[in-house]
């Protein structure tokens, strides 16, 4: 085997290894349980992760910059709250809400990373305020949850199109997948793209090279914002309220299911694909054991602990190969 | 005066304190009931103590320049353990039942701070990230070791941890003092403060001096670590009972914010102990306050945000210099102006 195939193979190895991680694991479960084995199973995988998907394709986006963001969780509960908000006690039309919600949302990220490129403040401590700010205002529209009875978005939570073969998806799976391929298309086919892994590279480099890194890494963290945004409409979609408590801890998923996904955490290097190898496999997590029944779920965290662990140090191992 | 690097942070605490002096007039005031010290400046050390460890145990990873997000976990993690072994102990009320759970709590803690210390110092991996999976990881293990039920328990002695008191003193707070105390000799009189300081300002540069790094900062995890699971004890022993899901939520928050507001640089390479027990009174103070002032609690976080970003800023070199860049220019066009008065030139030095 030649060194760049192998150098080649070697970058992918994370990749495979979530890959065949997802396999045995979907093996494993069709045989112990009954009814695993079906597509709808792997269709709800998608249809109950959207959301997640969605934020963590955001997330992918800063990751692969070298930064991160914290506030992925609470844009998405604000996201929820405003739109619950607008929508129940303002009556604003649907296609007039979300829009808005969309916008508040890129532009919560834009200022974000604005003040991160400028100040030169470390982003985790950016977006942590950034996700008390969230957090806290979604507290002033309401402390309490509102639930949603506009007839448009429960047409939309009940929506289900039809696949061939008795199975069907939601709206909100086929958005998300859009956003897949979006974010596919933009990263690794547009010059912005080749920007954000340039930065996540080295920032020092891509200034050097005369890369626009302001407006690369501002547009990072908009582009998060923006897909939280659009998450937490997917959410509000799914759980049909409003609530500042939705999604705690979202920001761990997401970062989980990008790094499962094999995007280094400290940059450069990963794919859109694989986080959402990653996000199907913490769904996959769920649904073992929701179909084990004996389990209880916190169960969920502990795994997903112990996946991101091995995942992290196998990364430093490759990592350090690949410098030796 | 100003220059004093505890300034900020006191003026702060002590600005928030009488701006509560306005909505309850006696305030101040600390009285003795039943041998007990009670009054709102009691309760603000009392409530503020768990917080003050965290921020203790903070302050000093954050002085290697790490961070540590696992201490919340930790808390419920210690708080759980320590319930469920008096719960199931056939002599609650033991002293000797309560130490062993303490130290149940505080060995699991050794063990928890061991691996944070462990990914960082040995593997390599950035802090956030190592303890990232702690926590993520430790409200599910604190879930498991409860049963996802609140296990609450009658024991005497436990209850002193939290709620007890000494010698009129709230328990807690001669707990907190004690550890502080410890840490400040520990710290100052010898030369560890200085090795992380150094850890933290330069690792690459410490390593070439002779300073085992990796020990040092494998070392203030662990540390970080007991300190999140005393307050872990004191939580679950205030209210007697251990609750996997909401004990010591959020506090990895409070505590680095607590940390931050002291003056210690998030870049690492200095700390300020005496700042950090202002900065997490100053955290209890705005958490009293809004309770008084009858704002709904949960908006605190909308308060805490703008504190973090303000005092983020005012650390940032970068704001400081294009601040003082255009009051410089502001004061230069001033003195153009108006150059015949010579008086205006002490404007601009």
């Amino acid at each position: 085997m030649n060194a760049t195939l192998s150098r080649r193979l070697r970058e992918h190895v994370p990749l495979l290894v979530t890959a065949l991680l997802l396999v045995t694991m979907f093996s494993v479960g069709s045989v112990s349980y009954q009814g695993f084995f079906s597509g709808q199973v792997l269709l709800n995988l998608l249809i109950d992760n959207a959301f997640l998907l969605v934020v963590a394709v955001g997330m992918t986006f800063v990751i692969l910059s070298g930064g991160i963001d914290l506030s992925v969780g609470a844009v998405v509960a604000l996201s929820t709250m405003v739109s619950a908000a607008l929508v129940e006690h303002h009556h604003w039309p649907i296609l007039a809400v979300v829009p808005l919600v969309l916008a508040i949302g890129a532009g919560a990220g834009w200022v974000m990373g604005w003040v991160i490129h400028t100040f030169e403040i470390q982003p985790f401590i950016v977006t942590l305020a950034g996700m008390f700010l969230a957090r806290g205002l979604c507290y002033t529209i309401s402390v309490e949850s509102i639930s949603i009875t506009d007839s448009g978005y429960t047409s939309m939570a009940q929506a289900r199109i039809p696949l061939p073969g008795g199975m069907f998806v939601s709206p909100s799976a086929v958005i998300a997948l859009l956003v897949v391929v979006a974010a596919f298309v933009l990263l690794h086919h547009t010059r912005w793209g080749r920007n954000v892994y340039a930065l996540g590279g080295s920032e020092q480099s891509a200034l050097l090279m005369g890369l626009p890194v302001a407006r690369t890494k501002i547009g990072v963290y908009a582009v998060s914002g923006f897909c939280s945004a659009l998450g937490g409409v997917l959410l509000t979609f799914y759980m049909l309220s409003g609530y500042g408590l939705h999604a705690v801890g979202l920001e761990l998923d997401a970062i989980a299911a990008v790094v499962i996904g094999g995007t280094l955490l400290t940059g450069g290097t990963g794919y859109v694909l694989g986080t959402v190898l990653g996000v199907l496999v913490l769904g996959l997590i769920q649904t073992v054991i929701s179909f084990q029944g004996t389990l209880s779920s916190w169960w969920t965290r502990i795994v997903i602990g112990a996946l991101l662990f091995v995942f992290i140090v196998l990364q430093r191992l490759t990592a350090l190969r690949r410098r030796a | 005066m100003t220059k004093h690097r505890l300034f900020w942070p006191a003026a702060v605490l002590a600005a928030l304190l009488l701006a509560n002096v306005a909505f309850t007039p006696d305030f101040f005031a600390v009285r003795i009931k039943d041998g007990h010290l009670y009054g709102s400046l009691i309760d603000i050390l009392h409530f503020g103590a768990p917080l003050i460890l965290v921020a203790l145990g903070m302050t000093l990873v954050i002085a290697t320049g790490g961070i540590d997000l696992s201490v919340g976990s930790t808390v419920a993690i210690a708080g759980a353990l320590a319930c469920l072994h008096i719960s199931e102990s056939a002599d609650p009320g033991g002293l000797g039942t309560v130490l062993t759970a303490a130290g149940l709590a505080l060995l699991v803690a050794l063990v928890l701070g061991s691996v944070n210390g462990f990914l960082v110092s040995r593997v390599g991996v950035q802090p956030i990230i190592a303890t990232l999976i702690l926590m993520v990881a430790g409200r599910g293990v604190a879930q498991l070791v409860t049963d996802g039920q609140i296990i609450t328990v009658t024991s005497g002695p436990f209850q002193l941890i939290g709620g007890g008191y000494w010698l009129t003193v709230p328990f807690a707070v001669v707990l907190a003092a004690a550890m502080v105390l410890l840490t400040a000799l520990l710290t100052r009189s010898t030369a560890l403060g200085m090795l992380l300081e150094s850890v933290g300002g330069n690792p690459v540069a410490s390593r070439l001096v002779g300073i085992r790094a990796q020990r040092l900062i494998a070392l203030v995890y662990v540390f970080s670590a007991v300190c999140a699971a005393v307050a872990g004890l004191m939580i679950s022993s205030n209210v007697s009972a251990a609750d996997g899901n909401n004990a010591g939520l959020w506090i990895e928050l409070d505590a680095i914010l607590a940390v931050v507001i002291g003056g210690t640089s998030l870049a690492g390479g200095r700390f300020s102990l005496g700042g950090t027990v202002l900065g997490a009174l100053v955290i209890q103070t705005l958490a009293t306050t809004i309770y008084t002032i009858g704002v709904p609690p949960e908006t605190t976080l909308v308060f805490k945000a703008v504190v973090v970003i303000a005092v983020c800023l005012v650390q940032s070199p970068k704001f400081r210099a294009k601040l003082s860049h255009r009051r410089r220019s502001g004061a230069r066009r001033g003195s153009r102006s108006e150059s015949a008065a010579p008086a205006n030139l002490e404007v601009g030095r």
